[in-house]
Parts: structure tokens; sequence; C-alpha cells
């Protein structure tokens, strides 16, 4: 997103929200979403900061305390290997290789084509598929690597 | 024998989510139309019957709050509700709100009714994103049909919901820091007294609850407190959504009455431990919550009997962990959800979990003495007693409790032997 495209952009989403300061998580969840690299750039920041009449401090603030906001840009995909304990005891480890092998990348890194993300989370609510992963905002579990590229797949096609 | 009750999960997996019809066709909004013909007080009364605790964790008493709430002289102005389950292992919320949203909603709309509160936020951690239509879906489907918004059934009385979205912090969980994160800044909890019914969203009175203890509502004004209170014990009324989790073969979300054992949910509902494993400790509430051994089993799922066996009942979250794990390298996994979940706000939540941290890595590679085991209980009693909030607080209950528990393992490692084989001691040889 650049120049005139990102303000047009940015007013939009916050006149959705009625230019409400209090709507500022849900305004940045809605621009990094449509941001198509999954993050909030420094310009996005500043911009919004400008027209909801906000100090950019407070403004980075928030886009830096929660952890589903991202400052640099990720894959179109972000697949999100659950680490906390219930994914832990059933063998999480393995899925993270799995992922890493099936890609091609470490954890935290993202595909050359910019497609997927591969990286760590807390516990997303997928405790009865576990060890399981999120990928943007659907959840994958009982996973075998045969699975994995399979999903893999379907995500490359879409 | 354990036995599944459906109370409030009865229309789960049975109706298309947020439908009006389907819902209102298998009973649902009898409970509000009920309440509408009721005193206020009235109502109180019977959720004060039916002995419902909330059901976010801290378990305070439903009724009690409502009863406290209305003797204010400034009433609750707004109505919130709780639906930011971040303790791991804890996915009950998620079954309301993606399976039977609008029971959740007559809930609200009742304890709306009871103090008329025109204004309500239903606050959805944003990892459950993938809920957003259903919900809103629902709340517009009920609007359409005069169950919520401007003159409900025809009253005076209008109620209207709006949904916020977290964007990933477990802290705002914590009741101040969730509705800091409403008016749309970082969640950092706030000083408590006051307390929210006096001093709440937009520093007006607020009546807050999870989204478990609203969806109980709708049950007990159309049934009565005394009927609800019946499928429990004496001081736990009705039933409980608990959420297996861990290395058990029936994993999901049941409800059960309270006053079930605990070793009945393993076995029974939860089909055992699988692999031909065996059970090595369980944690009870997510990852502030408890650990304990097969000895505390029979204890019954009850907020009293668990406090006199010394546990917290928590989310209702049971993490089953066989003996193929170790339990120093579990307290590291826990410790990292910690660290990455502190808030900053204070120091010793801040800088005590990663020392923790630290210590636990010691021991996962041999090089732990006897004096790391000390320093380890002091950091704990030190967080335990000084952290700003809950979070800090509970974040070592299950350090705390394995030392109690497993101390053994411990000096295993000190000696440089893990019994489970999962920490490879590297460090060893370095000595």
């Amino acid at each position: 997103m650049n120049g005139t495209h990102l303000v047009t952009k940015v007013n939009s989403i916050i006149e959705k929200y009625n230019g409400s300061q209090e709507r500022l998580i849900q305004i940045l969840l809605d621009l990094q979403k449509e941001s198509g690299q999954n993050y909030l750039s420094e310009d996005c920041i500043k911009e919004v900061s400008r027209i909801l009449d906000m100090p950019i401090s407070k403004v980075f603030e928030v886009a830096t305390f929660y952890s589903m906001f991202n400052r640099e840009p990720k894959g179109k995909y972000i697949i999100e290997v659950c680490k906390s304990a219930p994914c832990h005891v059933t063998g999480s480890k393995n899925v993270s290789k799995m992922f890493e092998e099936a890609l091609n990348i470490k954890m935290g890194e993202t595909t050359s084509d910019n497609i997927f993300t591969l990286q760590y989370s807390s516990c997303f609510g997928g405790c009865d598929v576990s060890p399981a992963v999120k990928i943007n905002e659907k959840i994958y579990g009982n996973l075998t690597m045969e699975k994995i590229n399979e999903i893999i797949d379907m995500y490359r096609r879409k | 024998m354990a036995k599944i009750v459906k109370l409030i999960s009865k229309n789960c997996g049975k109706i298309v989510p947020g439908s009006v019809e389907d819902y209102v066709k298998a009973g649902g909004y009898t409970g509000l139309r009920k309440a509408m013909k009721m005193d206020p007080q009235e109502i109180i009364e019977e959720v004060k019957k039916s002995n419902l605790m909330g059901r976010g964790g801290a378990g305070y008493p439903t009724g009690k709050k409502w009863e406290q709430a209305y003797a204010n002289p400034r009433r609750p102005e707004y109505v919130v509700c709780n639906g930011d389950e971040g303790e791991p292992g804890t996915y009950k919320d998620r079954l309301i709100l993606s399976q039977d949203p609008l029971r959740l909603i007559e809930g609200m709309t009742i304890a709306a009714y009871v103090f008329n509160i025109k204004e309500g936020y239903i606050y959805v951690r944003g990892e459950y994103l993938d809920l957003k239509d259903t919900i809103n879906d629902a709340i517009k489907n009920a609007e359409e049909a005069n169950y919520l918004g401007k003159n409900i059934l025809g009253s005076d009385f209008s109620f209207h919901i709006q949904v916020v979205w977290g964007a990933g912090a477990y802290v705002c969980g914590e009741n101040t820091a969730l509705l800091e994160s409403i008016e749309g800044k970082s969640g950092r909890p706030r000083k408590k007294p006051p307390f929210l019914t006096r001093v709440g969203l937009h520093q007006a009175p607020t009546l807050l609850q999870n989204v478990e203890t609203y969806s109980n509502i709708s049950y007990i004004v159309e049934h009565g407190g005394e009927k609800y209170h019946s499928y429990g014990t004496e001081y736990s009324g009705g039933t409980k959504l608990v959420c297996l989790s861990g290395n058990i073969a029936n994993k999901g979300v049941y409800e059960i009455p309270f006053g079930t054992p605990i070793r009945e949910i393993i076995y029974e509902i939860g089909g055992g431990i699988p692999g031909g494993r065996n059970l090595k400790f369980v944690q009870l509430g997510g990852s502030s919550g408890s650990c304990f051994k097969d000895e505390k089993l029979d204890t019954p799922m009850c907020y009293k009997a668990l406090k006199d066996a010394g546990l917290k009942l928590g989310s209702g979250a049971l993490l089953v962990i066989d003996d193929s794990n170790c339990v120093i390298d579990f307290l590291k996994c826990i410790t990292e959800f910690f660290i990455h979940e502190s808030c900053g706000k204070c120091t010793p939540c801040r800088e005590g979990n990663t020392r923790i941290f630290e210590l636990l890595d010691k021991l996962s590679k041999g090089i732990a003495g006897k004096e790391d085991m000390d320093r380890l209980c002091e950091i704990s009693d030190l967080m335990k007693k000084t952290s700003f909030c809950g979070l800090g607080q509970a974040a070592t209950t299950a350090l705390t409790d394995c030392i109690k528990y497993m101390k053994d393992e411990f000096l295993e490692h000190i000696e440089g032997y893990c019994r489970a084989g999962v920490c490879n001691m590297s460090g060893k040889e370095k000595i």
C-alpha cells in the first residue's frame, strides 16, 4: 500500500468505526488484514495517528503491545504452531519440525515467495485437536506429514 | 458412573448457531420472556438461590455480585462479557460462542434487564476471529426478531450489544485489563479496588462476567435457582463445562454436574490415557492452575472440595500429562508462556518469569545446584506476594506444586539425570 492508496484505505476503515479513538484496536486489526502482508507499516501507523488525532506513541504502544499485530511484513498466510502446554505435551515440537521440513524454512521465517510465515503462538483454543496449528484464522489439528503437505498445497493453490 | 448433563450445552451441534428460529424452537428466549414479567429483585433472588459462581476462574458468587451492584447508589451502566479465554487448555467459551451464541446474548439481555442497562459489550479474543460472522449474525438476528435492540418484545426496555475483538494478549482476560482494551488501549490491569461494579468501563459502574456465567442465566430464570442448584453440590450450583486436553483419549468440552470426582472425568468421560502410558500428573485450571498427582484424583469437582484439597477450579481446564513427559521440560513450557504474556507493568512478573526460566533451563541441562532450587522457591514466593495482578501472582502455581509433589525429579536433574529422557543434559560434560 503506497501514498494516496494508503490514505484512502486508512480513511475508509477509520470512517467505518466513526473515527472513534476507542476503536483503535479494531481499526488496526482491519488495516493489518487488508495490508496483504499481514503487518502494520510505519506509514500506516503514522496515518492512523494523524487521522484519529492521537499521538504516534499511543498508536505504536497498542500496535506493539498485542501479539497479533506485526511490525514487519509477513507471508500471506501465517502458520502458527501452538507451543502452550496442552500442545507441548502432545508433541507440538514434531509439528514445528514437520512444517519446517515441508516449507524448507525455520520457525520465524517466511518462504521466499512470501506465501507462508511459520511462527509459534500461545494457546488459541485448538486443544481438542492438539497438537494444533492456526493458519490465519483457521485451526488444523491431528496432523501428520501427509496432511501437512495437503494443507500447504491447498493454500498454495488459493 | 460419571454423567454428562446438558443444561447450557444442549443446543451445541444441534441447531444452526445464531438462528433465532432454531434457538426459540429449542426453548430459547423462554428465560427472557419470563424475566421481563418478573421484578428485577426476584431475578437476583433466583440467581442467588442457584449458587452460580463466576465461571471465569475467580468463582465469585454471581447472585452476590448482582445483589451488591443493585444496592449501589449508582447501578451498573454496562454489561460486559469476558470472552477472552486465554488459559491454555481452555476452549469452553469457544464452544458457546461458536455453537450457541444466542444463549450468551439472552443471558446478557436478562442481566441488562435487571439493571436497566442499555449498552453491552462482548469482548472476544482475537484468536477467535473465525467466529466473527457467527457472533455478528446472532446479534443481527436477535435484533431483527426484537429480542435485542430497541423496545425489546414491545416493552420500553432497549439493549444493544457491540462486539469488540482482542488482538492477542492473555492478560486481557483480567477484568480491568479487558476494560482498558475495550477502551482501545494496551491491556494493562488497573488497581483494585475500586471494583468494577463501582468504577468500570468509561469510569462507570460495570457488570462483567464470563461467557459461561451469562450462558447459565436463562436456564436459572426459566427453571428457577433451586432446580439449577440441585444438579450440583451444596456449595457449587449446577454444572460446569470442563475442557479435557493433553494425553487423554477423548479430548473435548463436556458439561458435568458439580460433585463429579476428577478421576471419573478423566477415566470415564475422557477415556483415560492412550498409548499404554501412565498418568504423571494433572494440571487444573490452565497454565496458572495447580498441578497434582494421582492421590488427589478422587477430589470431587466442586469449589469447596477443591479448596479443601488445596486446589482451584479456575477455568475448568483439565490437562492430563503422561509419564513420557519431564516435569522440568513442562515447567519450562509454562514459564515461556508467562514470559511472553507478562504485560511488563510490574517488575516481579516481568523479571521473575525470566529468572525462573533461566534456573529451569540450568536444571534441564544438568548444571543446576541445590542452591538453584532455593532460588526458585524464593523468586516464586516473591512473585506471589508482590506481583501487581493475578497473572504474576499465579504464574508460579505449577512450579510450587511440582516442587512439592515431584521434588525427587528436581533432585535427579541436579544429579544430571532425567527419568523421562527428555532433557538432554548437554551442559553436564562442561562442568
